[in-house]
């Protein structure tokens, strides 16, 4: 008789049933956002950053924001940046946007096999680059290309890497997207999900062991909050007190899969700060003041020795998760124009329109500017190869950095592949 | 010059590195304060402070990923998986990050770290306590893999492989961390101080990593150990009277072939033994490569003995582990005309 022979079910008992969460909107239904609540901007209370951690946690089910309906700075979390970093910052997200629609223009073009949009996500990269140090270290997720583009980081090494061209540094031997720049603290993006979180929480207490000021900045998405790495992290940040800011980005869709098959019908992302005792925040992912100003608050707090922070950037991914996925298989195709939180690139803009700091002409030029920018770089780029012309040459390399000097088998592997005339 | 049991030979590595090198830090669950459940790292954090030698959670994989943060810094992490049987967690971590960093960075980022285990058999330790699971690792490109058999080849293999810039993966016989074991249970324990290769020299020395040993010459056959099982085969060749030449490899990967090939040109008959189970265990490995480039100097298949393709029960201790029975029995075979 197995378990799950009915003969044992008890007749007076209650049958047990299984419950399976599933996305308010599917393909066809009318996105509604109405009953997300969404509190004003200005509401949420900015605590001290030395408070104890526990004092946070209301903020984890509030939501941090900065930028009201009229676009104007508000509350004790405006950062009252200057104008200049401000248009440094819609400068960086414009670019990061042209730069996403070129390359995934380039995918649909077959010059490369992969690309990853971060459509709708702009702000939040770019606002934390802008307001952590340049020496901080991050372990991004591939949505966080804005942290190299408002760093400074080369397009063409950027597109270098997409094409896997002979410019690329890192030798044709990584996915597209998979950038990885030490000089520019962006380390290596790795297939796996979230294995960069708690990799972040080490580097953190490698700092602190060596007693160094710089902090650093974990990356993981809504739907990889799931895997153990997350609660490694978790708990390695809290019981070590790792100067390190841990970002959950939910931008509500893992490919097909919304916020609530990673728990979110029971509690925010950022709740998971109560449980293991760290401070968290929520924050809107599409106003960038709020961004910048969350992401300072946790540092000031890290670099106090004060802790970890886990901030949850509440957004929405705009568009596909890849050139593989096409979002209208599961998702309304108008649910990005109905989330309630704007685009930030818009936001942003109107903000500077709105304090007298920017206007329309100099926005085209800079759109053109960063338009130009962008295909200049592509131009070069694409002078030193494009994917399907590559892996061919220099085979052998592929034999190289296994380990730091080639041992003997891989020595005779390289010959054998060579030897095959190469293909 | 001192005897040393393998503990203490491996405490002393642990010791020498960690005055000649700040970076290197030491971390694992009861390594800190208690000084591991095997003792291996007693005294360490009183030594060198508790910012460098410290208690981790129960979290495999955030003791290897955490590791990994911290050699991307620019430490030298030294983490204990407190057996091999609980690796697992980490397994994700170890395959997908620790292997491959240097190679999908092209050396930008790189992994000089030593994740140290205790594994095998011979001790009651049932499923979760007596696993060989070293072919889980060499089949993995960008791990290095070292198995010391003496208390001499541990203190030089860990000093190495704490100095090697590659991942090493340094597996621990627990069997023989107090003393030799031939295989014979039921004879009184050995300690290591009666055996020469307890003599460990004080201060820094190292062993080479992918050099194997030659333990006995002879004629007769090779035997292709290491772990454990080069103190059984040894015993095993003795009670025989055979002629054999002993083996121990030490590194599996990147593995000694050289010394290898030469032997069994030179004996045309080949035995590997490991506790490891016998699907895909590194014998396989092994009798493939010695197959492939000796074949025409062999008289005989080339024979292994090797733990059941089974989970490792525990009563079934002796029945399980490949001792002196099935050693004779498989050295007859490979002798045989």
């Amino acid at each position: 008789m197995s378990d799950k022979d009915p003969a044992r079910l008890k007749p007076n008992r209650p049958r047990l049933s299984l419950h399976v969460p599933e996305p308010k909107f599917r393909p066809g239904d009318t996105p509604d956002f109405s009953s997300l609540s969404i509190p004003a901007a200005g509401s949420a209370p900015r605590p001290d950053t030395n408070i104890p951690a526990a004092d946070t946690h209301p903020l984890t089910t509030a939501l941090v924001r900065v930028l009201g309906d009229d676009h104007r700075a508000v509350g004790a979390w405006d950062p009252k940046l200057d104008p200049d970093t401000l248009r440094k910052m819609l400068r960086d997200m414009v670019t990061v946007r042209i730069f996403d629609d070129r390359m995934y223009r380039s995918q649909r073009q077959g010059k490369t096999s992969f690309y990853m949009k971060c459509t709708g996500e702009e702000a939040i990269a770019v606002a934390a680059a802008a307001a952590l140090d340049r020496d901080d270290m991050h372990f991004p997720t591939y949505r966080q290309q804005g942290l190299l583009i408002a760093r400074g980081y080369a397009l063409t090494e950027m597109m270098n890497q997409i094409y896997s061209n002979r410019g690329d540094k890192l030798k044709g031997r990584q996915l597209p997207i998979m950038y990885s720049d030490r000089t520019h603290g962006f380390f290596s993006i790795s297939g796996n999900l979230a294995t960069q979180f708690p990799q972040a929480v080490g580097w953190a207490m490698g700092a602190a062991i060596k007693g160094d000021s710089r902090i650093c900045m974990g990356w993981v998405g809504d739907g990889a909050t799931a895997e153990g790495d997350f609660h490694s992290a978790m708990t390695f940040a809290a019981v070590y007190n790792a100067p390190v800011i841990l970002a959950v980005v939910n931008n509500q869709w893992a490919i097909s899969s919304f916020s609530g098959i990673a728990g979110a019908e029971r509690a925010t992302f950022a709740q998971r700060a109560v449980g293991y005792g760290i401070a968290g925040l929520r924050v809107d992912g599409n106003d960038a003041l709020a961004v910048y100003a969350a992401v300072d608050w946790a540092a000031e707090r890290a670099r106090g020795n004060l802790g970890p922070t886990l901030i949850e950037f509440f957004t929405y991914r705009a568009e596909g998760h890849s050139t593989s996925d096409d979002p209208s298989g599961y998702r309304p195709t108008n649910e990005a124009k109905a989330w309630p939180l704007g685009d930030p690139v818009e936001r942003l803009k109107a903000h500077l329109l709105a304090t007298g700091e920017w206007d329309q002409e100099r926005h085209a030029a800079m759109n053109a500017e960063a338009d130009a920018a962008v295909r200049a770089a592509q131009k070069e780029s694409e002078k030193l190869g494009i994917l399907p012309e590559q892996g061919k040459d220099d085979i052998g390399s592929m034999f190289d950095d296994v380990y730091a000097q080639v041992p003997w088998h891989l020595a005779e592997q390289r010959d054998e592949a060579l030897g095959e005339g190469g293909g | 010059m001192p005897n040393l049991n393998m503990i203490q030979a491996l405490n002393d590595a642990h010791k020498i590195m960690m005055a000649r090198d700040d970076d290197v830090v030491v971390f694992g669950e009861d390594i800190g304060y208690f000084g591991g459940v095997f003792r291996v790292t007693e005294g360490l954090q009183k030594q060198f402070g508790k910012t460098r030698v410290f208690d981790a959670p129960i979290s495999e994989g955030g003791i290897v990923s955490t590791a990994v943060g911290m050699a991307c810094y620019g430490l030298k992490p030294v983490i204990e998986i407190q057996f091999a049987d609980y690796i697992y967690p980490g397994y994700d971590q170890i395959v997908s990050e620790v292997a491959k960093i240097r190679y999908r960075t092209a050396g930008e980022w790189t992994m000089p770290m030593v994740i140290r285990t205790p594994y095998g058999g011979g001790i009651f330790g049932g499923q979760t306590h007596s696993q060989s699971p070293e072919s889980l690792f060499t089949h993995i490109a960008g791990l290095k893999v070292v198995i010391p058999s003496t208390p001499y080849d541990a203190k030089g293999l860990l000093i190495a492989a704490i100095e090697d810039p590659d991942p090493v993966i340094f597996f621990e016989p627990k069997r023989i961390y107090n003393g030799p074991f031939d295989g014979h249970h039921d004879r009184p324990v050995k300690p290591w101080s009666k055996h020469p290769a307890s003599e460990v020299p004080e201060g820094h020395y190292t062993v080479p990593i992918g050099k194997a040993a030659v333990v006995r010459e002879g004629g007769d056959l090779t035997i292709l150990a290491y772990g454990t099982m080069v103190h059984v085969a040894l015993a095993a060749v003795e009670e025989q009277g055979l002629d054999a030449e002993l083996i121990d490899l030490r590194t599996l990967v990147p593995l000694d072939l050289d010394t290898i090939e030469a032997s069994v040109r030179k004996t045309g008959r080949c035995l590997v033994v490991h506790e490891a189970p016998r699907t895909s265990g590194f014998g396989a490995e092994l009798v493939a490569l010695v197959q492939e480039r000796c074949f025409y100097h062999l008289e005989a298949p080339v024979e292994r003995v090797t733990g059941w393709d089974t989970p490792y029960p525990h009563s079934y201790e002796w029945a399980y582990f490949p001792g002196p029975k099935r050693m004779k029995t498989a050295l007859e075979k490979v002798m045989a005309d």
